[in-house]
Order: C-alpha cells, then sequence, then structure tokens
C-alpha cells in the first residue's frame, strides 16, 4: 500500500532522514520505533505532505505522494495524528470532529462515524459541547484518534500517541487502536514506548539518526537482545 | 592555468581602490565645484541617505530587530539642529516659545551636529523600555508609531516648532564635504563596533536569543545601547539633511520618510553596512533617472500623460520582487565597500608591484571568462 | 458640558467606531490565521471609494449597483495581493511580510495618485441620503442609519458564517492551528483567500461610508484610518471577531470625546492619542480585552 524508497528529508541545514526504506501493507500495523530526534517524526511529516523531502520516493497504491499537497493526501485516505495530539483547543469536541469529516460528503457515512467514535470514546459524547481545551491529555488523545477516523482514513499515521499519558491512559489508547486494527484498519505507529507498540503492531523497523538499523516482525523484535538493550530495558 | 581561474576582480586590492575609493572620490569631488548645482545635490542627498540606512541597518540587520522609527530621530535631529544654528532674530520670529538661552544660542553646524545626535539618541533611550518589550512587526508597528506621536508633536506645540508651517531659513552650510566627512567617520565608527566584541554580541543576539543569553549577553543593555547609538546616527542625519533643504517641517519626517530608509536597508541589504550604502545609491538615482517619464514622455510619437508617483510604484515593485526572490538584498552579507575602505590594504597597494600583477591577472581572468561564453 | 452635546459626541463616535469596527474586521480575520499586518487593507478601502466614485458620477449606476461592483474590485485587488504578494512569503518572518504590505501600500497610493492626482474629489451621496432625521436631541442622516445597520447585519451574517458554516469554522481552525488544519484535509490557501475576500469587502464597504461621512476623497485617505483600525483589533484582541467590533467602538468613541471634550489643545493630538493606546496596549495586555493567547 505505501511504500518508502531512499527517503531524504532536511531541516534547514540539518538532514533529520537519510536513505529511508519501508514499506506498510494493507491490514498490516507497522510499528516505526527508535530515540529521541531519531527522525521519526519527520517521517510522518514528509508522508503527510507536511514537509518535502529533498530525495526519495513515496508512492502511495501506485501515487506519488511528494507532488501532491496535505490536503490532498487526506483525501486519498491518509491520515495524519500529529505528534501532541495538536487538537482545536478553541474548538468544541463536536466542531473538532466536524473538522475530522471536512472532505466526506457521504452524511450516512458520516454519522456512522460519529456513533463508532461514541463508541469507542463515551467521554467524547458526554462532553460534545465542551471547548477541547478542557480535555485532559488522555481524553485529547482520544479526541485526536476520533478526529482522525472522521476522515475515513485507508491508512493512518500516529505520532506518539502514548506521550505525555499515564501508564493507564496509555493502555485504553492502545486498547483502542487494537480495536481499529482488528477492524482491519492499516496503521503506521510512531512510538517511543518500544514495548506497546512491538505488542500491537505485525511488523516493525528500528529507526537511528535517520535511517533504519532493525526491521522484521514485531514478535521476533520483542525477543532480539539488540533491540532488548536499546529500547526495551535490557535483560531483566 | 587553474590558478588564474580563482583570481576574482573583486578580490584585487587595485581594482577595490579604483572602484570604491576613487571613482567615488572623483564623483563627489566633480559634484562639489558647484555648490547648490544638480550633481551636487544628489550626491548630498546620496551622503545623507547612506549615513541614514547605514544607521538602520545596526537595529534591522545585525541587532535582530525590526524599527521603522528612523524618520522620528531625524526629526528631533532636524529640530535640534534649527534650534541651535540659527540666528537668535530667527528664533524670536519664527519660535517665540523657546527658552531665552536657547533664543540666543548660535552654533556652527559641527559642534551642533553632536548635540543633534545626543538629543536624538535621549529620545530612544527615553522609548527604549517598550521598544525591548516588543518583539517582531509588533515593534516595527510601534515605531511607527513614535513617528505619528513625534510628528503630532512638532505639528502642534507650534510656539517652539512653529507648527506644521516648520522652519525655514536653515543656514545651508552642510557642504558636501562636511556630509561626506560626517558619513566617513560615521561608518568608520559603526565598522569598528560592528567587529569588536560588542559587534559579535549583537550578531548572537540576533541569531539566536536564547544561546546569547547563556553565553552571558545582556539582551536588554545591548538592544537599548544599539537602539541609542541608531539613533544618534539617525539625528546627525535628519540635521544635515534639514541643513541641505533649508525647510523643516514635521510632514517630512513621517511614514514615507521612514519607509524610504527602510527600503534603503532592506533593497541593499540589511545585515550589511555596506547595503546600506549601495540601497541609498539605489533610492537616490532610481527616482532621477525615472524622473523624465514622471513629468510627460513621447513614446513612438504618443505623448504620455504625467506619470506622477511613478518612480515610487516601480520602487515598489522591486521592493516586493526583491524580498520574495532575494531577501538578504543586493549585497547580501558582503562588506565589500566598508571592507576597501577601512583596509589599510587597500591604500597600500599603490606601492606594491603584486598588487598590480593580480590586478592584471584578474582582468585578463574576466576576458578570458567572457570570451568563453 | 450639556448632555446633548456629550450624546451627540458619543453617536458620533459610536458612527466612527462602526466604520473602525468594520476596517478592524478585515485585519482580524487574516492576521488571525496568517498573523500577517495587512497594511494594505486601509488602501484596499481607498480603491473601492475610487471605484464607486467612477461607478457613480462617470457611469451614473444606481446606489446598489455601485456598491456590489466596488465591492468585487476590492475583493480582486486584495486576492490579487494576497497572491503576488503575501502568499510567496508565508514562510518568511513576519517583519518581511510587514515591509511587503506597505511597499503594497505604498504602491496602491501612487497608483490611484497617479491616476487621479492627489486632489480631494467630491463624493456626493444622492439627496435622499443626506435627510435628515430627529431622535430626540440627535440628528442622523440616512447614511448615518445606513452605516448602523450595516455594521450590525454585517457583524451578525459574519457570526453565522464563523460559528455555523464549514468554512467558517475551517477559518477558526486555521487561525488556532494551521498544521493540524491541513491534516484535517483543509485546504488553507481557499480558506486565507476566503478571508482575504470577506475583508476587502468589508474595507470597501466601510469606505462608502467613511467617504460618505467626510464628502470628499483622495488617495490617501484609507491609511490612517486603516491604522486607527488595527489599533482597534489590537486593542479588543486581534484575531477575536468580537473584539475587532468592541475595538473599533471603543476608539471611535473616545477619539470623538477626546476631540469634544478636552481642551483644544490637546485635541488635535487624536491621531497620536490612538497610537498611545496601541502602545499601552501592547506593553500591558498583548492580548487585548477579548484576546485569549498571547501575542507580541
Amino acid at each position: 500500500m505505501l511504500q518508502i524508497s531512499n527517503l531524504q528529508v532536511k531541516y534547514g541545514g540539518i538532514t533529520a532522514v537519510n536513505g529511508l526504506s519501508l514499506q506498510v501493507n494493507e491490514n498490516e500495523t507497522i510499528a516505526l520505533i527508535g530515540s529521541n530526534g531519531a527522525g521519526k517524526t519527520t517521517t510522518l511529516h514528509a508522508i503527510s505532505g507536511l514537509l518535502k523531502p529533498s530525495q526519495g520516493e513515496c508512492l502511495y497504491q501506485g501515487m506519488n505522494l511528494l507532488k501532491m499537497a496535505a490536503h490532498d493526501i487526506v483525501a486519498r485516505g491518509i491520515v495524519h495524528v500529529p505528534e501532541g495530539r495538536q487538537v482545536f483547543t478553541r474548538l468544541t469536541i463536536e466542531e473538532n470532529l466536524r473538522m475530522g469529516a471536512y472532505l466526506q460528503k457521504d452524511r450516512q457515512l458520516v454519522k456512522q462515524n460519529y456513533e463508532r467514535i461514541y463508541e469507542m470514546f463515551p467521554i467524547l459524547k458526554e462532553r460534545l459541547r465542551q471547548s477541547a481545551g478542557t480535555l485532559s491529555g488522555g481524553e485529547q488523545q482520544m479526541l485526536a484518534i476520533g478526529r482522525a477516523l472522521m476522515s475515513n482514513p485507508k491508512l493512518l499515521l500516529l505520532d506518539e500517541p502514548s506521550m505525555g499519558l499515564s501508564p493507564l491512559l496509555t493502555q485504553q489508547v492502545f486498547e483502542a487502536l487494537y480495536e481499529l486494527k482488528k477492524a482491519g484498519l492499516t496503521i503506521l505507529l510512531v512510538e517511543q514506548n518500544a514495548y506497546e507498540a512491538l505488542e500491537l503492531s505485525d511488523r516493525a523497523y528500528v529507526m537511528e539518526t535517520g535511517s533504519i538499523t532493525i526491521e522484521g516482525n514485531s514478535v521476533d523484535l520483542i525477543r532480539d537482545p539488540k533491540v532488548k538493550e536499546a529500547y526495551l530495558g535490557g535483560e531483566i | 592555468m587553474r590558478h588564474m581561474e580563482k583570481i576574482r576582480l573583486r578580490d584585487s586590492n587595485i581594482f577595490r581602490l579604483i572602484c570604491f575609493v576613487l571613482a567615488p572620490l572623483i564623483i563627489i569631488i566633480m559634484a562639489g565645484q558647484k555648490n547648490g548645482g544638480y550633481y551636487n545635490g544628489i550626491v548630498c542627498t546620496f551622503g545623507i541617505y547612506a549615513l541614514l540606512a547605514a544607521s538602520l541597518n545596526l537595529v534591522n540587520g545585525f541587532s535582530g530587530m525590526f524599527s521603522m522609527g528612523h524618520a522620528a530621530f531625524m526629526a528631533v535631529g532636524a529640530y535640534t539642529s534649527a534650534f541651535l544654528t540659527l540666528a537668535p532674530q530667527q528664533k524670536i520670529n519664527m519660535l517665540p516659545g523657546l527658552p531665552e538661552w536657547l533664543q540666543n544660542v548660535q552654533l556652527p553646524l559641527l559642534p551642533a551636529l553632536l548635540i543633534c545626535g545626543l538629543c536624538a539618541a535621549l529620545l530612544a533611550l527615553i522609548v527604549a523600555f517598550p521598544v525591548v518589550r516588543f518583539k517582531g512587526h509588533y515593534l516595527a508597528v510601534a515605531t511607527l508609531g513614535l513617528v505619528v506621536i513625534v510628528r503630532s508633536v512638532l505639528d502642534i506645540e507650534g510656539d517652539v516648532t512653529n507648527g506644521a508651517r516648520g522652519i525655514t531659513g536653515l543656514p545651508s552650510s552642510a557642504s558636501i564635504w562636511l556630509i561626506f566627512g560626517v558619513l566617513v567617520v560615521s561608518l568608520f565608527i559603526m565598522y569598528r563596533l560592528l567587529s569588536s566584541a560588542y559587534g559579535r554580541s549583537l550578531i548572537a543576539m540576533r541569531d539566536d536569543q536564547v544561546a546569547a543569553q547563556t553565553l552571558g549577553v545582556n539582551l536588554t543593555a545591548k538592544k537599548i545601547s544599539i537602539f541609542c547609538i541608531s539613533a544618534f546616527f539617525a539625528g546627525i542625519g535628519g540635521a544635515l539633511w534639514g541643513h541641505t533643504q533649508t525647510v523643516i517641517s514635521g510632514q517630512f519626517f513621517y511614514f514615507n520618510m521612514s519607509f524610504k530608509i527602510v527600503q534603503m536597508s532592506i533593497i541593499g541589504g540589511m545585515a550589511s553596512l555596506s547595503g546600506g550604502l549601495l540601497g541609498a545609491l539605489f533610492i537616490t538615482i532610481v527616482p532621477e533617472l525615472l524622473a523624465p517619464l514622471e513629468s510627460g514622455f513621447v513614446l513612438f510619437s504618443y505623448p504620455l500623460p504625467d506619470l506622477y508617483g511613478l518612480s515610487n510604484i516601480i520602487m515598489s515593485v522591486f521592493l516586493v520582487v526583491l524580498i520574495i526572490y532575494r531577501r538578504q538584498g543586493l549585497m547580501g552579507n558582503s562588506e565589500i565597500l566598508l571592507d576597501t575602505f577601512f583596509s589599510k590594504n587597500t591604500y597600500t597597494s599603490v606601492f606594491k608591484k603584486d598588487e598590480y600583477k593580480h590586478f592584471a591577472k584578474a582582468c585578463i581572468n574576466l576576458c578570458q571568462r567572457k570570451k568563453k561564453s | 458640558m450639556p448632555i446633548d452635546y456629550i450624546i451627540g459626541q458619543l453617536v458620533n463616535g459610536l458612527r466612527l467606531g462602526s466604520i473602525y469596527a468594520i476596517v478592524a474586521i478585515g485585519y482580524s480575520i487574516v492576521y488571525g490565521i496568517l498573523k500577517l499586518i495587512n497594511f494594505a487593507h486601509g488602501d484596499i478601502m481607498t480603491l473601492g471609494v475610487y471605484a464607486m466614485l467612477i461607478f457613480m458620477t462617470m457611469l451614473g449606476l444606481p446606489i446598489w449597483m455601485v456598491i456590489i461592483l466596488s465591492m468585487m474590485i476590492s475583493v480582486c485587488a486584495g486576492l490579487l495581493i494576497e497572491r503576488l504578494a503575501y502568499r510567496p512569503l508565508r514562510s518568511a518572518a513576519e517583519e518581511t511580510t510587514l515591509v511587503s504590505s506597505l511597499a503594497v501600500s505604498t504602491l496602491l497610493q501612487n497608483v490611484l495618485l497617479m491616476i487621479f492626482s492627489a486632489q480631494k474629489q467630491a463624493f456626493l451621496l444622492p439627496d435622499y441620503m443626506t435627510e435628515l432625521h430627529t431622535i430626540g436631541s440627535i440628528h442622523l442622516s440616512t447614511m448615518n442609519i445606513i452605516t448602523f445597520a450595516s455594521v450590525a447585519v454585517s457583524l451578525v451574517v459574519l457570526i453565522l458564517v464563523i460559528h455555523k458554516t464549514r468554512i467558517g469554522t475551517a477559518m477558526r481552525a486555521c487561525s488556532e492551528n494551521l498544521t493540524a488544519a491541513k491534516l484535517m484535509g483543509i485546504n488553507i490557501n481557499k480558506v486565507i483567500v476566503f478571508a482575504f475576500a470577506v475583508g476587502s469587502a468589508l474595507a470597501c464597504m466601510a469606505g462608502f461610508m467613511l467617504a460618505g461621512e467626510y464628502k470628499t476623497v483622495d488617495p490617501a485617505m484609507g491609511f490612517v484610518p486603516g491604522l486607527k483600525a488595527f489599533c482597534a483589533a489590537v486593542l479588543g484582541g486581534i484575531g477575536s471577531l468580537g473584539g475587532a467590533v468592541i475595538g473599533g467602538l471603543l476608539i471611535g468613541v473616545s477619539e470623538m470625546l477626546f476631540a469634544g471634550l478636552m481642551p483644544t489643545t490637546v485635541t488635535a493630538y487624536r491621531d497620536a492619542f490612538v497610537f498611545v493606546v496601541l502602545i499601552l496596549v501592547l506593553l500591558f495586555k498583548p492580548t487585548g480585552i477579548l484576546g485569549s493567547r498571547e501575542r507580541a
């Protein structure tokens, strides 16, 4: 579904991503893990059109994403939940969700999506008319995911959904993601919380200073001593 | 043969001497022959604008601030100069509200200039508190506000300023030699200031305020001091300007003037004093070249109407295009003009045979390159 | 001081303030999304007024047509300016775009100067517009009533648009977080174009009211009111619609009261007064009266 080859992205004078290649197949959940500053967020920004890479290819179902504007990429079904959630704090929860549905023309589908999200995250339905700024971190994360779901994603890009969340909330978020995975959604997940990410995903890539260093099936990587040492807290 | 390709004409000291020192000097001397002549006027205007643009660059290009208030400091300088250089009789007639001791003072221009600069710097100090607090375009707007406030005071306090009518009869003692003398000395001071530790800390502040702070740079002190220094030179520039025009009034020190100096600063390049000179040259010469178009022009025997304001339009368009495509201005970061003026090597190169060889090689190089293309 | 006089000044102030409010809304909408102070805004107003002059006097069209056509011209000008002078500078520092807007302002003024000369031209409204109506001790012409009515109607329409329509909510989203808005599939260029269109149309309307007030037209007429409207927008809280209106009314009223009540030596400081207010607001409460985000 998504094919990235030799991506190179520069920030000012720094090359944040260099020679990155990865692949996401339909219905897969792929994790992109690595420490801070490895370039994971930059990669997602390049996919969703917020940044233009200096080199490389990014093909989605045969289409060249690099030639498309961000809003067109959303229209094609790639939805990005950015780092730090970035909900519209001055809009209400309902308006946030409505913004998620900005491009949707099918009213029935939109209604269904609303219901689906209320089921998944009942607290959003409770606070529908409140401004999103009054929500806690975990609730905002749920709103951000809900908002993304309103866009009917075929490929969901998630940037550090667990960041700043307590273990309990992290658990809740990943449970929700698991439901989505079961329902067949293709997910590309960027996470610093390597354990949860590997548990959830089918395959994973480890990123260090701009490029992929390790890749493989998540079940294998979870047991891989190198990965364990660097990202999973070593041998107990 | 390869080493010849690296020799550029602009690196040759002889070339620089001829182009940037001798040629301008000759132009100034020729223009200076006829006091009050057309070319004299243009060259004088250029000299003053150069001082104004360079002093604005101190703040706008080297310190990370953006001020549009230069006209206000010019006004202070010009009016102070009027107060100090007019004959007591003129002052009693036009400015009855002036205190007696001031009415009786009459100084020659040169010492008066110093006081003008100091008064302008004083205004800068007074408004320093908000200046330090504002950032980005809010500072720009606030400095525009200063221009409005200063003009309002000038127009209204008629007893002291003769109101909107302005002050006439300023002695036209700003000869071309005085102007360029002041310009050279001022540029020298600014040049040395920027290459000193003080200057380096300014640039550090411009590039990254937080990092500069961690290195011990006192941001507030730096901002206030450079703002005052810039205002000092603006005041002198304003005074000189007043003496070339012999009439001053609030309307001349308003948005148009402030914007004009900002234009010079940006066109030449904000981060370079030489850029200020280039910008001033540009703004002085281009309107003169376009002037015939403004007062009726015959194109293929169709008389065009008076295109009044055409040079302003063309300059504005040029400014926008430049901002979009070459934000660093025509000169960018290059300080080639001042490096030439104030470097010993330029002048001693006359005596060095090597320099002539260098110059010759560079010329040959240029011809060869032209032939190739 | 007779109470009638004060009320009269108050009404005048509200009238002037409504005009400032309309222009301030245009500043606020654009600033909210782009963080750009569009100094050319006041000159777009002037352009609209000159268009009206031509349509009215040279072509003798009826008033409603004049206003609609002139609004279209103002909108076209605003969109052209956005496309040529601001869009290429999206990623530039804010002072850069400010200088660009000043350059455009100078450009507009000089173009008008070139075509129409600096002489003030008469802007005469049809007779029925200058008819006076008296309510108590207050005299209002039809023009004045139209001014108040248009401001009120525009405000209601704008609030509905901003809060109830898709593009209005998109505008609010954009002014909070441009990146997140892009990720919603919102074409921010279209939203920005819409904002400029609305602002320019409003500026044209304000121009009509201003020209009707002062009955003369000259190329520089929009610049100072534009600046004052900007001060009003900052005072009320830049980026906020309600703030722009409150700021506008406050500035208009205080300007009139200042002019009418203070001794004559101080009244000439009208223009400077507005800027002093601006600087004080920026110093002590940069978010303005209704603003909720930190600025300056």
